[in-house]
């Protein structure tokens, strides 16, 4: 079975590619090692060399774009199955739209942080690491990842919120009292991505960039 | 993960088979169904449950037959429905459900070739779900091998004789040993049907347990039971646990394909049933309507 496991197209691609990978890094750092210029390997000039802004506008961008996939997502799995519970039980229709709106918030969340996190965004003279100063690159630091906590937090709770909105369409078709009791569920689910918007917040609140 | 890409292609067929399941009589509307006299009477109490105006827009008489026909027309359609919304993989699997279905029209006309009956006069007794398009030239292969690579090597059921096909020519026992090879995906319900069309021939236990499918629930330790059991009582304690149990409790999961099978089968269920009682009513046979295999108990 395994044989033909690897038979298949699509392994022989991502084996192949993964080979590659790992044997470029693998060669490239036995020759620095033996031509000893390991020195070049240099984390602390890659982390003063790049500007602040480059974090912070990575941070931003993850803020908005993550939050949107998870509610997108929460809203393809709910909106189908509210479709399709419908058609037999067509009173589901506007009660069910509550999942919906609870999955939308989670893009609001989003799109509040990215505006938040893009205001602190200040214009500054430095040029060198001494002349940029150390609470520049804390800020940069701190706007990427006040970022990637409001983005990875929305996206698993659209997805959260979906399947069990999805879950709620359902059964609600079926029997008209359960849909309340799977609201309590989902407020639960959403309740998380409103503690990555608080985290959030307290990484950003100590930041200042300028001169 | 199936969760996170179920509902992409499948999300609204599950929720509309989901529906259609809630249409399924339930126990009070078997109840109302036992206490008609007529057929008229079932006619009515059927309009108020999810059939409608199924039977009433027919023209000829109503007779047991014929509700039995509807009934297979609305599966039929309902079914249909599903088929011509899926894409792969469930329309594969709504695929396969109807495979069953040819396997038993292609024995039929097999059997009734050897009979020398008429074509023409057995296709409409063939089940609509297993229709395909060389159904009719069936009829005519003499041996196994003919009718493989004459006809059925174009349909899908090609896969399922290639095993099967064997040098010997038909006839009857033969048949039926074919239909039992081919049904090896469909193990529980075949093993219980073996076992209980096997007591009035001269198949023994041992020959029994060679025709049992290697595959299903009931492997190994409910088939060594029912290779034991001599009468009806036996296979009935064996029985208790299962086929419309399994059924319904597919349905308590989401995002799998099991909710489709299930609902077919149900249905199906349901459909014997109901003919079940409606043959009760005319034959004036109040003692066995009861008889009927309830789906959703105590529900409403």
């Amino acid at each position: 079975m395994l044989l033909e496991w690897m038979m298949n197209g699509h392994a022989i691609l991502y084996t192949g590619v993964t080979l590659a990978f790992w044997s470029t890094i693998l060669i490239v750092g036995i020759c620095y090692t033996i031509f000893d210029l390991g020195f070049r390997f240099d984390v602390a000039w890659f982390l003063t060399e790049t500007s602040p802004f480059m974090w912070a506008s990575l941070g931003i961008g993850l803020a908005i774009s993550l939050s949107v996939v998870g509610a997108a997502w929460g809203i393809y799995i709910t909106g189908s199955s509210i479709i399709g519970g419908g058609v037999k039980a067509p009173r589901i229709k506007t009660k069910n739209l509550v999942s919906i709106i609870f999955c939308e918030a989670v893009a609001i969340y989003g799109i509040i942080m990215a505006i938040v996190i893009s205001n602190m965004a200040e214009d500054f003279s430095g040029t060198t690491p001494e002349t940029i100063g150390a609470r520049n690159y804390q800020a940069g630091y701190s706007m990427f990842g006040a970022g990637l906590t409001v983005g990875f937090s929305n996206l698993f709770c659209g997805i959260c919120v979906g399947i069990v909105g999805s879950g709620a369409a359902l059964a609600d078709a079926q029997n008209a009292s359960l849909f309340v009791k799977i609201l309590i569920v989902e407020i639960f689910g959403s309740a998380i991505g409103l503690f990555g918007v608080i985290v959030a917040i307290l990484q950003t609140s100590k930041v200042k960039m300028g001169d | 993960m199936a969760e996170l890409s179920f509902n992409v292609d499948h999300g609204y067929l599950e929720g509309l088979v989901r529906g259609m399941k809630a249409g399924i009589l339930t126990h009070t509307d078997y109840h109302n169904l036992a206490q008609c006299d007529t057929l008229e009477d079932m006619k009515l109490h059927l309009q108020s449950t999810s059939y409608g105006k199924l039977l009433s827009s027919s023209e000829a008489d109503l007779t047991v037959s014929l509700v039995d026909s509807k009934l297979r027309e609305s599966l039929v359609t309902e079914f249909s429905c599903l088929r011509s919304n899926a894409l792969p993989p469930l329309s594969a699997f709504l695929d396969y459900i109807t495979y069953s279905y040819m396997i038993d029209n292609v024995v039929m006309l097999i059997t009734g070739a050897l009979k020398q009956r008429d074509v023409a006069e057995l296709l409409p007794r063939c089940h609509p779900l297993g229709a395909f398009d060389q159904m009719a030239a069936v009829g005519i292969a003499r041996t196994p091998t003919e009718l493989y690579s004459a006809i059925l090597v174009d349909t899908p059921l090609a896969q399922f004789f290639q095993d099967a096909v064997s040098e010997s020519n038909l006839d009857e026992m033969e048949a039926e040993i074919l239909r039992n090879k081919l049904y090896k995906f469909e193990a529980d319900r075949r093993a219980f049907i073996i076992t209980v069309n096997s007591f009035g021939t001269d198949l023994s236990g041992g020959e029994r347990s060679e025709l049992y499918p290697s595959c299903g629930k009931l492997y190994p330790e409910g088939l060594r039971l029912l290779a034991k059991a001599e009468d009806h009582e036996q296979v009935k304690a064996v029985a208790d646990c299962y086929p419309v149990k399994l059924n319904t409790l597919a349905f308590l999961q989401q995002f799998h394909f099991g909710v489709f099978y299930s609902y077919i089968k149900l249905k199906e269920q349901e459909s014997r049933n109901i003919v079940w009682i409606a043959e009760c009513v005319t034959q004036r046979q109040k003692s066995k309507i009861n008889n009927y295999i309830p789906i959703f108990p105590g529900t409403s």
